[in-house]
C-alpha cells in the first residue's frame, strides 16, 4: 500500500513539469506569470495564438519532412543490411555489426566542421536534403542493430521452403521476412523519427531561414520575442506533441529501440 | 567469443541441408549489406578523418592567409587553455553526475514499479513523460517555467508554502551547473528506469520464490540475486546514457548558453568553430572528445557484446 502510494507520488512528480507546461500554455500571459502560481486562472488560447502567428508551419513541415524521409531512407538501407547480418550472415558478421554500432558512438561534434565546410562548398547549406542524409547516417546503426535482432527470429524453415519454391531474394524478403518483422520495422521507424525530430545541433549549424527545423525555430522564437511564459509553453508543447503521442502509443518498443535492440 | 562462434556454426549447420540456399555466392550474400556500409563510412568516417586532418592545421576563417600546417599546436592549446580545460572538466562532471544520479533514481523507481498494483500502467506512462519531451523544449521548460526567479514554479511553490517572505533564489545564477544537471537527470531517469525495468522483468521468478521460502530477506534477495542479474542492464544503461550525455548540447545551449562556467566540450566546439571560426582548434577539441568517447565506448561495446552472447546462446 505504502509502496503503491510512493510509486504514484514519484510518477506524478516526474510528470509535474510537463503537466505544468501544458496548464501554463492554456493561461493568459498575465496569469501565467503570477507568483505564487494561480492554478485556477481562466483558460485561454492566447499562447497558442501568438505561437501560430509567429509562422511555425515552415519549420514544423521541415521537421516532418526531414524526420519522415530520413526514416524511410534508413529503413531502405538498414533492412537489406540487417538481412545480410542475420538470416544468412556474411563472414565476420559480428565485426560488421559492431562497426555499425561504433559509428553511433562517434560524437556529432567530431565531424560537424567538415560537414559544414563541405555543405558550404557545394551549396548545401540551409538545404533540407543535406540534413536528411545526415539524420539517415545518425540513425542507420540503431536501425541495423534493432532489425537484426528481429530478423534473427525468422524461422530458417520458412526461408528454405521459399527457396525450394524458387522465390527470388526480393520476393522472399517482401512476402516472407517483412510480415514477420513488421513490429521490428515499426519500432525502428519510431525511434528514428523521434531522434530526427529532436535533433538540434546539426540543424542549428547547417540550416538557416529556409530549412530550419522545429527545434531551431524554438530556440530562435524565444530570444526574438522576449519572454512570454504561456507562449513558450505552448510552443514547447506543440513541438513535443508528435514525440509524446508516438512514445505513449508505443512504450514497449521504446525500451528496445533506446537500448539499440540489446534488451528484449 | 566461444559461444558466438558456436552459435554461428550452429546456424550454418541448420543451413547445410538445403543446397539451394548455399548456391548463392559470397557476393550475393554481401550485396544487401554494401549500400548501408558504404553510406555509413562516407557519412561518418570521412568527416572524422577530415576533422583529424584539420586538427593539425592552423586554420581560422577570419585569417585565411595564415592557413597551414600547425603540428600539435592546436592540441597543446586545447590542453593549456583554461577555457578548454574547464570544458573538459565540465563535460566529465556533467556526464558522471547525470549518469550516476539518474541511474540510482532509475533503479529505485524500477524496483517500485516491478510489482503489480493499481494503476501501474498509468504510473509508468507518467514516468516516461520527461523522456518524450523534445530536449530543447525540456530545457526551455526548466529555464523559464521552473527556474525563473520571478514566476518560475519552484519559487512559486516556495511562496505558496512559506508565504510572501519565502526565499526566492535565482536558481540558474546561483548554481548554473546543478541547474543543468537537474534538468538532465529529470530527462534521463526514465531512460534508465525503462531499461532496468526490462531487466527486472526478465528475472526468473521461481528462483526468487524459492529463496524467499528458504527464509531469505528482501535485502538479501536484492543483494545476492537481483543486483547480479541486473549488472549487465545497469552497465548498458550507464554506458548508453554516458554516450548521449557526453554529447549534450541542447541543455547547455538553452539554459546558460555556456555561460557561468557551464560550457561543455560540445558547446565549446560549437562556439570555437561557429562563432570564433577557429577551425583548427575546434577540430583538435573534437578529436579529444572522440578519444574520450572511445574509452567509454570500448566498455559499452564489451557490455553490448556480452548481452549479445546471452541472446545467441
Amino acid at each position: 500500500m505504502l509502496l503503491t502510494a510512493a510509486a504514484w507520488v514519484v510518477g506524478i512528480l516526474f510528470a509535474l513539469p510537463v503537466l505544468w507546461m501544458i496548464l501554463t500554455s492554456f493561461h493568459k500571459e498575465t496569469d501565467a506569470a503570477k507568483n505564487p502560481p494561480d492554478v485556477f486562472a481562466p483558460l485561454s488560447l492566447d499562447g497558442y495564438r501568438t505561437f501560430f502567428d509567429a509562422g511555425p508551419w515552415p519549420p514544423l513541415l521541415n521537421s516532418l519532412t526531414a524526420s519522415i524521409l530520413s526514416t524511410v531512407l534508413v529503413l531502405l538501407l538498414a533492412f537489406p543490411a540487417a538481412y545480410a547480418l542475420s538470416i544468412r550472415p556474411v563472414k565476420k558478421w559480428t565485426d560488421v555489426l559492431f562497426f555499425f554500432l561504433s559509428t553511433k558512438m562517434l560524437p556529432i561534434v567530431a565531424g560537424i566542421l567538415p560537414l559544414y565546410l563541405f555543405a558550404q562548398k557545394v551549396g548545401l547549406l540551409d538545404n533540407i536534403w543535406w540534413l536528411i542524409l545526415l539524420y539517415t547516417s545518425m540513425n542507420l546503426p540503431i536501425a541495423v542493430w534493432m532489425l537484426r535482432s528481429f530478423l534473427a527470429e525468422v524461422p530458417v524453415e520458412m526461408l528454405e521452403a521459399a527457396s525450394v519454391d524458387g522465390a527470388s531474394l526480393t520476393r522472399t524478403l517482401k512476402d516472407i521476412v517483412a510480415p514477420v518483422v513488421m513490429p521490428g520495422i515499426a519500432s525502428a521507424a519510431l525511434i528514428c523519427f523521434i531522434f530526427s525530430w529532436n535533433e538540434l545541433l546539426l540543424a542549428r549549424v547547417l540550416t538557416g531561414t529556409v530549412a530550419g527545423t522545429a527545434p531551431v525555430f524554438l530556440t530562435g522564437f524565444v530570444t526574438s520575442q522576449g519572454l512570454f511564459l504561456a507562449k513558450v509553453c505552448a510552443a514547447s508543447f506543440v513541438v513535443s506533441l508528435p514525440v509524446l503521442a508516438a512514445g505513449f502509443a508505443a512504450q514497449d518498443k521504446l525500451v528496445q529501440g533506446l537500448s539499440m535492440g540489446a534488451v528484449k | 567469443m566461444a559461444t558466438a562462434t558456436t552459435a554461428r556454426t550452429g546456424r550454418d549447420q541448420l543451413d547445410a541441408p538445403s543446397r539451394a540456399l548455399q548456391k548463392s555466392g559470397a557476393w550475393a550474400r554481401r550485396a544487401p549489406l554494401l549500400p548501408a556500409l558504404a553510406f555509413i563510412i562516407v557519412m561518418t568516417q570521412v568527416p572524422f578523418l577530415a576533422t583529424l586532418v584539420i586538427s593539425f592545421m592552423n586554420w581560422n576563417a577570419y585569417y585565411p592567409d595564415e592557413r597551414g600546417f600547425a603540428g600539435f599546436d592546436n592540441f597543446a592549446r586545447v590542453f593549456t587553455d583554461t577555457n578548454t580545460r574547464s570544458a573538459v572538466l565540465v563535460t566529465i562532471l556533467l556526464t558522471v553526475s547525470v549518469v550516476v544520479v539518474s541511474l540510482v533514481l532509475g533503479l529505485a523507481i524500477a524496483l517500485l514499479l516491478d510489482r503489480k498494483f493499481a494503476g501501474r500502467g498509468a504510473v509508468r506512462t507518467l514516468m516516461i513523460t520527461p523522456f518524450l519531451v523534445v530536449p530543447v523544449a525540456a530545457a526551455l521548460l526548466w529555464k523559464h517555467a521552473l527556474y525563473n526567479p520571478e514566476y518560475g514554479l519552484l519559487n512559486g511553490l516556495l511562496k505558496a508554502v512559506f508565504g510572501d517572505n519565502a526565499p526566492q533564489p535565482d536558481w540558474i545564477t546561483n548554481n548554473p551547473l546543478i541547474a543543468i544537471i537537474a534538468a538532465l537527470v529529470w530527462q534521463w531517469t526514465p531512460f534508465m528506469m525503462l531499461i532496468l525495468l526490462a531487466g527486472l522483468q526478465s528475472r526468473p521468478l521461481d528462483v526468487v520464490e524459492a529463496a524467499r521460502i528458504d527464509g531469505a530477506s528482501s535485502w538479501q534477495i536484492f543483494r545476492s540475486m537481483t543486483l547480479p542479474h541486473l549488472r549487465q542492464y545497469i552497465e548498458l544503461s550507464a554506458l548508453l546514457g554516458a554516450i548521449y550525455v557526453v554529447q549534450n548540447f541542447d541543455h547547455v545551449f538553452t539554459i546558460t548558453s555556456g555561460g557561468l562556467g557551464t560550457a561543455n566540450l560540445p558547446y565549446f566546439i560549437y562556439q570555437t568553430f561557429y562563432t570564433a571560426q577557429d577551425y583548427g582548434r575546434a577540430s583538435a577539441a573534437g578529436v579529444v572528445v572522440v578519444i574520450g568517447t572511445i574509452l567509454i565506448a570500448t566498455a559499452a561495446l564489451r557490455t553490448a557484446f556480452s548481452l549479445f552472447k546471452e541472446e545467441t546462446r
